[in-house]
């Protein structure tokens, strides 16, 4: 089984977040990148099947040369190999067609993304893929397993889970529970040391345009400090004058 | 340029987020200058919808349909889109919206942009506000693309009651294979879902143990509310995982989340901070919730829960 892991490369959750010039850009000053959280969890299972089943695992990202030491850290927790397809990640729909590419040259089984990323959370680009590349999807995935040309799954829906089940090739979007979080690992230094050999090809972009354009970003209203109460009933009062929630 | 609006539901009832859509997809359709349709898939009654503004309801009822299927649902809406001349597709960001838009977007080769908390700033060019780094910031983004799919944000926008007269007709659409196959669904009868709440009541690991949880499942009836907890109660096996909400669990965009005996680490925050009203009950003075909270009580929760159960029963009595 071939098995394509698709990584974003975002601020860690606890940056801080600030904008430069006039507001129209992200200002990378300080911010430490990783691996996005629900692309982890999805590597982590992919390594799963390398180890129990043979799968051999590709790792993909879209960007620029910044984003290498994410994709050498996914190399360094198991991968075999990395893809980085050089342009940047300005427009989901612009990631999706240039993943396409790579899938379609690629001869890939199932591919495993993270059902958002941590920056965005826009939930955009693995049902894209599938659908360019007119693969099945199932989203919110927290179980895969894979039995020959068949998978069985569960993803999350509103208020429970559903059990589904698909032939390969497959995109799937997983989130905690396709792995637990106790499960994800952190790269050894022989991890390290052997990522620095692995294959980490470069390929130039496929040449699809942005759909999308940022203007401007801006930061949400400065919070006023907590009231503080000092008891249940002052709570309940506020709560239903002053808030209007109950 | 005509709007069309996808109204969720689920085993024939129309979720909250499908009002919401709708009375956002009236507005835009009127900055526009233009008409709305609404479409539903096994959906509720559609007067339901004629009270939020929808005046043309689109029906499609399909046994086959009877739990959500990614391809089928896109294949559908893009074929309703295409009938309608609309090039503005509107979704919900409900599980199944955030699975089925972006298969949308393809069909339609249509710009995409999720997360979206308020009306378009501009429609030419089309420039709508967006979530960004876990509502640590906005980006307004334009979509450049003739034909255009927006995702509305949980709770941003809101539902506004706005009734008109409307007509609702069939309409048949040609289904794909399905390509993944429902095997079989479980959810929690009877209890308020996370997704759907207006208020959320919440605890971490002050409260010591999962034996603890009965005044927080209490509190959560009074309230109509859905109970969740942090990450550490859900890894300590002490409450399911579906209950886990923050960062890589669920997000949480209620109108009131109660926090009892959690810190607030930045990732939890990141999950729960589109609630509108949040209160914070912790012994610990210097809690990094405080921070993020509009109301707090430094107390020990065991003392405290149950006084506020009690003095809510009194006035949900006084108020009902």
């Amino acid at each position: 089984m071939k098995i394509l892991v698709c990584i974003s490369h975002v601020p860690d959750t606890t940056s801080k977040i600030n904008f430069t010039d006039n507001d129209t850009k992200f200002d990378t000053n300080g911010v430490q990148f990783v691996i996005n959280p629900y692309d982890e969890f999805s590597l982590t299972r992919a390594m799963w099947f390398k180890e129990k089943q043979g799968a051999a695992v590709t790792v993909v990202n879209v960007g620029n040369a910044t984003t290498e030491p994410t994709l050498r850290k996914a190399l360094a927790i198991g991968a075999d190999d990395a893809i980085r397809v050089n342009t940047e990640a300005t427009d989901g729909f612009l990631v999706a067609k240039e993943l396409a590419a790579i899938v379609k040259e690629g001869g890939y089984d199932l591919i495993l993304a993270g059902k958002e990323s941590a920056d965005y959370n826009g939930q955009m680009v693995p049902g894209m893929l599938a659908s360019l590349v007119d693969f099945n999807f199932v989203n919110g995935c927290v179980g895969v397993e894979v039995d020959g040309s068949s998978a069985t799954l569960t993803r999350e829906i509103d208020g429970g889970e559903e059990k589904v089940s698909s032939t390969l090739p497959l995109v799937v979007a997983g989130q905690k529970g396709i792995v637990e979080e106790k499960d994800l690992r952190i790269p050894n230094m022989r991890g390290i040391m052997m990522a620095r050999k692995k294959p980490l090809q470069v390929v130039e972009p496929s040449g699809a345009t942005a759909t999308t354009h940022s203007q401007s970003f801006e930061k949400p209203a400065a919070k006023g400090a907590v009231s503080l109460v000092e008891n249940v009933d002052d709570l309940i009062r506020l709560l239903h004058n002053e808030a209007k929630v109950i | 340029m005509s709007v069309l609006v996808f109204a969720d539901s689920s085993e024939g009832k129309f979720k909250k987020t499908a009002f919401e859509v709708v009375s956002y997809g009236k507005k835009v359709a009127e900055q526009i200058g233009s008409s709305m349709t609404t479409l539903t898939i096994n959906g509720g009654d559609a007067s339901e919808l004629h009270t939020y503004g929808a005046e043309k309801v689109l029906e499609v009822k399909e046994g086959s349909l009877s739990s959500f299927n990614a391809k089928s649902y896109a294949a559908i809406i893009s074929q309703a889109a295409a009938t309608q001349n609309a090039d503005l597709v509107i979704i919900d960001s409900s599980v199944d919206g955030l699975t089925v838009a972006s298969l949308v977007a393809v069909a339609m080769d249509a710009g995409y942009a999720s997360n979206v908390v308020d009306l378009p700033s501009n429609t030419s060019p089309f420039t709508v506000k967006r979530k960004a780094f876990s509502n640590k910031g906005f980006n307004h983004t334009i979509i450049s693309t003739e034909k255009k799919v927006v995702g509305v944000a949980k709770n941003s926008y809101g539902a506004h009651e706005n009734p008109v007269s409307g007509s609702a007709e069939s309409f048949s659409a040609t289904i794909p294979a399905m390509g993944v196959k429902s095997e079989s669904v479980s959810k929690a009868s009877g209890t308020v879902t996370i997704a759907d709440a207006d208020v959320v009541v919440s605890a971490g690991r002050g409260l010591k143990g999962p034996e603890n949880w009965g005044m927080v499942e209490e509190l959560a009836d009074v309230l109509g509310a859905a109970t969740a907890c942090s990450k550490p109660v859900s890894d300590l096996g002490w409450r399911p995982h579906s209950e886990h909400v923050g960062q890589t669990g669920k997000p949480v965009a209620s109108n009131l989340y109660i926090a009892i005996g959690i810190s607030g680490a930045i990732q939890h925050l990141a999950g729960i901070n589109a609630s509108k009203v949040k209160v914070v009950i912790n012994t610990d003075p210097e809690a990094p919730f405080f921070k993020a909270a509009d109301y707090g009580i430094v107390g020990d929760a065991f003392e405290v829960v149950p006084q506020l159960i009690e003095k809510l029963k009194d006035f949900k009595a006084q108020n009902s």
